[in-house]
């Protein structure tokens, strides 16, 4: 498990200053950290491994503090033991790809050292190239190397920085498959840069969604995809339900916060997003993910269910869209079908349930 | 010939020491960030502007008898420092400094950053990428740094003059040497040395003009 908490200032002559100020956990097995260039992506894994000092934070491998501004805690990163693979990859030109595997592996004895990386360079499926240098080694089989020889010293963490950009789907699928491969058995927490929405959907198991300087959601790739940022995208990929919100607190171990909806006692749970207590918040829902009953709803895995009024129904093509008061007014999707079952008319009495997750915060 | 192998010995000493200690300077020029860097680049530089005659007469108020350096010399070995090979040593580092630092800052610097960050997260430390990553990448800064070291010091003529006089097997180096034989008109005898001097030289800089081709080095891409 990797926990960090890094703030990170930037002032550049004649430009804004940039803030890069994220809290964020990485479990075990492949988690993407997603967002456009610039986003901070690259400084954020810089500080992670400890090629580059926050102003202020915490982050914790495996039980280690490896920073901690406050208690003066700064692992020099030949010591952190987090694996980083860098989008140039970084290979030393001068060595073949066997010295390079061994290169951090200095402390074991020669025999054991050829072992270990022998057993790497199979795994990774490039044995035959070990006496080659990385000039005549090419694309995919670099990044193979790069990344035995960031596993190869049995690292706390491993941080990817867009290793296999410029490389076909197969290819990145098939080495992707490997590092899943070796990393079955050890375990430990992998984070994936990227700012590719199709490696964001097909590698990982989690992700965080980066953008300028702040975490702007986590959860399921799905999740962190459909998260629209931004108000007008949220109007435009179809959010018919766009309403500010008060933070009134955050959990953040669960993942979510709490907020209430304009200035009525309607309260439900969001996922976590970059907001304090007290600060406002745009919530986007989709009409169509809005469930609703006409009883109260119990044994529900859904966090949000509220009490309210049905204002009025209106036919449109083959839905209903039904305008329900709970103290602000949700519009909810229902079919033709579902609304005869349910004999919904204005004025009843119904309950509206809604998913953490079909709650999307914008800015 | 007596001084042309003093000339050599001379520029060989200085060669060495000038590895030794351009090494470190230039690695900290290279990665320093601090701000008054830039004084200590200037200090570097200085000897490529300074009239050689300004240069060697500062050393050789210093290297006086009742100056800093030769007191500290007498105290240490029990003899003078000007007008002795040694002093020669001493001002021909000075005088040649820059030659020798400013191509091991150029290699350093032109060492991809991320390799070493890369040498890093594996857990080498500072001597370890020196050693491992920044050096070998950097030998033809340190070749070119070896070879024109030596060949400014065969070259120098003001420095020596000032500091070391004109002492046959001590000071008089194949510069002053030639440049006794045009006073006393014996052209033949000068042009002979002349004509070593520009052999080697022409030679040395092949030299470092070849190895800053590196069409040959291990890591260039066939």
């Amino acid at each position: 498990m990797l926990t960090a908490r890094i703030r990170k200032e930037f002032r550049r002559p004649g430009a804004a200053s940039f803030l890069l100020d994220v809290s964020f956990e990485v479990s075990p097995g492949i988690t993407i950290l997603f967002g456009a260039s610039g986003a901070g992506k690259s400084t954020l894994l810089d500080c992670l491994a400890g090629l580059s000092l926050p102003d202020e934070g915490r982050i914790v491998a495996a039980g280690d503090a490896l920073f901690d501004s406050a208690a003066r805690i700064n692992v020099p990163a030949p010591k952190r033991r987090i694996a980083y693979v860098f989008q140039s990859l970084a290979l030393f030109p001068h060595l073949t790809a066997e010295e390079n595997v061994a290169y951090g592996l200095p402390d074991l004895r020669n025999e054991e050292r050829r072992e270990r990386v022998a057993a790497i360079l199979k795994a990774f499926r490039v044995e035959k190239l070990r006496n080659q240098k990385p000039g005549d080694i090419s694309g995919g089989e670099k990044q193979r190397i790069a990344l035995a020889r960031s596993l190869v010293t049995d690292p706390r963490v491993l941080l990817l920085d867009e290793p296999l950009t410029g490389l076909d789907a197969d290819l990145k699928a098939a080495i992707v498959d490997d590092l899943r491969a070796w990393n079955a058995a050890k375990g430990i927490p992998v984070l994936y840069v990227t700012h590719s929405r199709d490696e964001l959907d097909a590698l990982g198991e989690r992700a965080i969604a980066l953008d300028n300087g702040r975490v702007v959601s986590a959860g399921a790739p799905m999740e962190v995809l459909n998260a629209p940022r931004r108000k007008k995208l949220a109007q435009a990929a179809g959010f018919e339900n766009l309403l500010s919100a008060t933070v009134l607190d955050l959990r953040e171990s669960d993942g979510v916060m709490r907020v209430r909806l304009g200035e009525n006692p309607c309260e439900i749970e969001v996922p976590l997003g970059y907001a304090s207590p007290g600060s406002r918040v745009q919530v986007a829902i989709r009409a169509g993910d809005i469930l609703l009953a006409t009883e109260p709803p119990r044994g529900l895995s859904a966090r949000n269910v509220m009490e309210g009024r049905i204002l009025s129904l209106e036919h449109r093509g083959a839905m209903i869209i039904a305008r329900v008061d709970c103290g602000v007014t949700f519009l909810v999707h229902v079919t033709p079908g579902a609304a005869r079952a349910l004999e919904l008319s204005a004025g009843n009495r119904v309950w509206l349930v809604l998913k953490t997750h079909s709650c999307h915060l914008v800015d | 010939m007596e001084s042309l192998w003093l000339s050599m010995k001379l520029a060989t000493c200085v060669a060495v020491i000038l590895l030794v200690i351009g090494m470190p300077v230039a690695y900290w020029l290279a990665y320093s960030n601090w701000r008054g860097k830039f004084l200590l680049e200037s200090v570097v530089a200085l000897p490529l502007v300074l009239p050689p005659t300004v240069l060697g007469f500062y050393a050789l108020v210093a290297m006086r008898p009742h100056g800093p350096l030769g007191k500290l010399w007498s105290t240490l070995f029990g003899h003078g420092l000007a007008f002795t090979f040694a002093g020669l040593i001493l001002a021909s580092v000075l005088y040649s400094f820059p030659f020798a630092v400013q191509p091991l800052i150029a290699s350093f610097e032109s060492v991809d950053r991320r390799l070493l960050d890369a040498s890093s997260v594996l857990g080498a430390g500072t001597l370890r990428t020196f050693w491992r990553v920044i050096l070998p990448l950097s030998l033809p800064g340190v070749v070119t740094a070896i070879v024109l070291s030596f060949a400014h010091t065969l070259g120098e003529f003001g420095v020596v003059l000032m500091v070391g006089g004109n002492l046959a097997g001590v000071t008089r180096t194949v510069s002053i040497d030639i440049y006794d034989r045009v006073q006393s008109l014996e052209y033949g005898e000068a042009n002979r040395m002349a004509l070593v001097l520009l052999a080697i030289s022409f030679a040395v800089l092949s030299v470092v003009y070849a190895v800053n081709r590196r069409p040959w080095a291990p890591w260039a891409a066939k």
